[in-house]
């Protein structure tokens, strides 16, 4: 069995947690041993906190769920500072943090019997459909919105720098997966002036909690593992003398030629010739009953608790989805000794590779296909959940339901590209089920319809890690191109990584992609 | 594809087993890897030029004549779905497979053999470990197996003391 120390992790077969320094936080008060290095939220999630908030209008308890800031549900203030989403937040020694919703806070908050006593009167949306009268309509509304409330207004004043820097670059990178660092290496080793920026402090993206080892061709690095290939690509990233890497950084808009940043508290005005938007995706969530039950996570949650923080995410868990996502965390769940109880699966058969099946499989993980989750059991954090098979129109079977002992449920039914910088830009759009939601248009080089904005990764379309790597190097090599370097080599290489990706894709698990892309692919096709 | 709708694959679905004479002349490679997908390391591997592959997206075809047992090619499979398989002199059977959970095993450790479904079909000694250390942390264990057991033994967990 793997040993855990106060809920962490301090074995695991392939990662080593080095923690920093011990340090205090307060949480409502109540002092809470974290390690320098950890976010606030993971420092709480380790020492038994489920709630973190509650929700607006019900007072329902709500917990971590994506733990990468793309949600909301772990919104605090943090030393006075409303709204801060604790699980982007690292801790500091003597660090205040308090819970915004509920009364006296939101572990205990005596509004939560709202939940209860309302649900028998109004069920949940009746305020909008159960009253004839307008005006009282309105009124019971505008009461229910002032009584969410949405934190308390900042009690400290501003004191970081409101200068800006002004920076001018060939390319601009906008996210440091491996997407985004791959496009970097790429357009800077062929001369061009490059600027990486991440929001994360650490480069790499999802990379580094992906501890197995990957597939593809040994050219793309297979057979190494993901948190390796994120090392790699950035000391090949940091030796290329003309790449400027910002990290803490996030791009909040772009303005025709102009790009908005905040560097940690700085503002940055990045003027860039081309950009590379390689922004990634967020996960989707489910509808059953109770999915907003503290101890419902996204599978990339609780693959960030445990392979980034070390911190065990609790003792049983239930995989919904085994698309590879889902059956790759399986496999990392008992890897760090938690059991896991089943993996549930809509579709008659399985979504990800079988060799990822078999090895959960083969150590007795149960897989149920054509099963679906019918709802959470549980009254402040998942105590269970109930299963149930599902007909051939998709509607669960009376009778089927099986009840699974659990005390957390994974969501791994997917991802959505990470597309709002692209709207806000102007690019067009289109829905692909198959790349996963709305995605650009895009010439084979993955340039957008807005001329010199190129996109890379997941925001183009849901694929994996292998495939990112070479839209990066597609993206970062015409955007040099298109600025007058690179010459012949740089040709002959755009071909190249081409032809590797087509080959990449030529198999069955590419066939959807490929019928994806051709639904977006632009009609300008610039020919190099 | 039945093998997708259970997340494990009947013998019918994997590619035949060596002969027994092939066997017990030396550890041979037996692949399980019924579905196309873009991999293809074990390929890249092998020095014998045994595992045939066209293209990235097929499924790798072992030649056992022409393997040596050199275990390359399941130091390095990501889906470990690689298996050597033996049948020894005195009769008893060998598999040896990926490892990559806690405890580590050690030459000596009585572990309860699991075939692939997760069933416990008997127990086995460990007789051979490549430690984790030096295989980028995927250990190789070697089991000591009822030699009918080698087409069915495909993961070990060590016996609880």
């Amino acid at each position: 069995m793997v040993k855990v120390v106060d809920g962490r992790l301090v074995e695991h077969p392939i990662l080593k947690f080095n923690r920093g320094k011990e340090v205090t936080i307060y949480f409502n008060g109540k002092p809470i041993k974290a390690y320098e290095g950890e976010t606030v939220a993971a420092a709480l999630y380790a020492s038994g906190v489920r709630i973190f908030s509650r929700s607006f209008r019900w007072h329902r308890p709500r917990g971590f769920f994506c733990a990468i800031g793309k949600c909301s549900a772990c919104m605090m203030e943090v030393d006075g500072i409303p709204n801060v989403r604790t699980c982007k937040v690292y801790v500091r020694d003597g660090m205040q943090i308090k819970t915004q919703s509920g009364f006296p806070n939101a572990e205990k908050d005596f509004f939560g019997v709202m939940d209860k006593l309302i649900d028998r009167i109004f069920p949940h949306g009746s305020q909008y459909t159960k009253f004839n009268n307008k005006i009282f309509r309105e009124m019971l509304i505008s009461r229910l919105r002032n009584f969410a409330g949405f934190g308390n207004a900042p009690k400290v004043e501003f004191s970081g720098n409101a200068d800006y820097e002004e920076i001018e670059c060939d390319v601009l990178v906008i996210g440091g997966g491996p997407a985004g660092m791959s496009a970097a290496i790429n357009a800077g080793k062929y001369g061009a002036k490059v600027l990486l920026i991440d929001e994360n402090p650490n480069l790499g993206g999802q990379l580094v909690k992906q501890t197995h080892r990957f597939f593809g061709s040994a050219k793309h690095r297979a057979g190494t593992r993901g948190i390796k290939i994120a090392k790699i690509l950035e000391e090949e990233l940091r030796k290329i003398p003309n790449v400027d890497i910002r990290l803490e950084t996030k791009a909040f808009g772009i303005y025709g030629k102009i790009v908005g940043a905040v560097e940690k508290s700085k503002l940055l005005r990045i003027i860039p010739k081309k950009i590379v938007v390689a922004t990634g995706a967020y996960e989707r969530t489910l509808i059953f009953e109770n999915n907003d039950l503290p101890g419902v996570y996204g599978a990339g949650g609780v693959q960030t608790l445990m392979n980034v923080y070390g911190i065990k995410p609790g003792n049983r868990g239930l995989i919904v989805g085994s698309g590879n996502v889902g059956l790759i965390l399986s496999y990392q769940l008992l890897q760090a000794g938690v059991e896991v109880a089943a993996i549930v699966e809509a579709m008659p058969r399985i979504g990800g590779y079988f060799v990822h099946a078999a090895k959960v499989r083969r150590l007795g993980v149960p897989i149920y296909v054509r099963h679906t989750i019918i709802r959470a059991l549980g009254k402040d954090h998942v105590r269970g959940a109930v299963i149930a098979q599902l007909d051939d129109k998709w509607r669960p079977i009376p009778g089927s339901e099986k009840k699974i002992d659990c005390d957390f449920i994974c969501v791994a039914v997917g991802l959505s590209p990470t597309h709002e910088l692209l709207y806000q830009a102007g690019c067009k759009m289109k829905f692909v089920p198959e790349l996963g939601g709305l995605v650009p248009l895009r010439t084979k080089f993955n340039e957008t319809s807005v001329e010199g904005i190129y996109v890379a990764g997941d925001v183009a379309g849901i694929e994996e890690a292998t495939s990112a790597i070479m839209n990066g190097r597609i993206a970062g090599i015409h955007a040099v191109i298109a600025l007058g370097l690179g010459g012949e080599m740089a040709k002959k290489e755009l071909k190249e990584s081409l032809r590797d990706l087509e080959e990449f894709r030529a198999g069955p698990f590419g066939e959807r992609i490929i019928c994806g892309i051709e639904k977006c692919i632009l009609a300008k096709e610039v020919e190099i | 594809m039945k093998y997708l709708e259970r997340g494990y694959a009947e013998l019918d679905e994997l590619p035949p087993f060596p002969s027994e004479e092939r066997l017990k002349k030396k550890p041979v490679a037996y692949i399980e890897c019924p579905q196309p997908i873009p991999c293809s390391p074990c390929y890249e591997a092998c020095p014998a030029n045994a595992i045939k592959m066209e293209n990235i997206n097929d499924p790798p075809v072992v030649n056992y004549e022409k393997c040596t047992g050199c275990m390359n090619c399941i130091r390095v499979c990501p889906g470990l779905a690689i298996f050597m398989l033996r049948l020894r002199e005195d009769g008893k059977g060998e598999v040896t497979l990926q490892y990559e959970l806690l405890p580590w095993l050690k030459k000596g450790d009585k572990v309860e053999l699991l075939n692939r479904k997760g069933e416990v079909v008997g127990i086995g000694i460990v007789n051979w470990v490549l430690p984790p250390e030096r295989n980028d942390q995927t250990s190789l264990v070697r089991v000591e197996i009822d030699a009918k057991l080698i087409y069915e033994v495909r993961a070990v967990r060590k016996v609880k003391e």
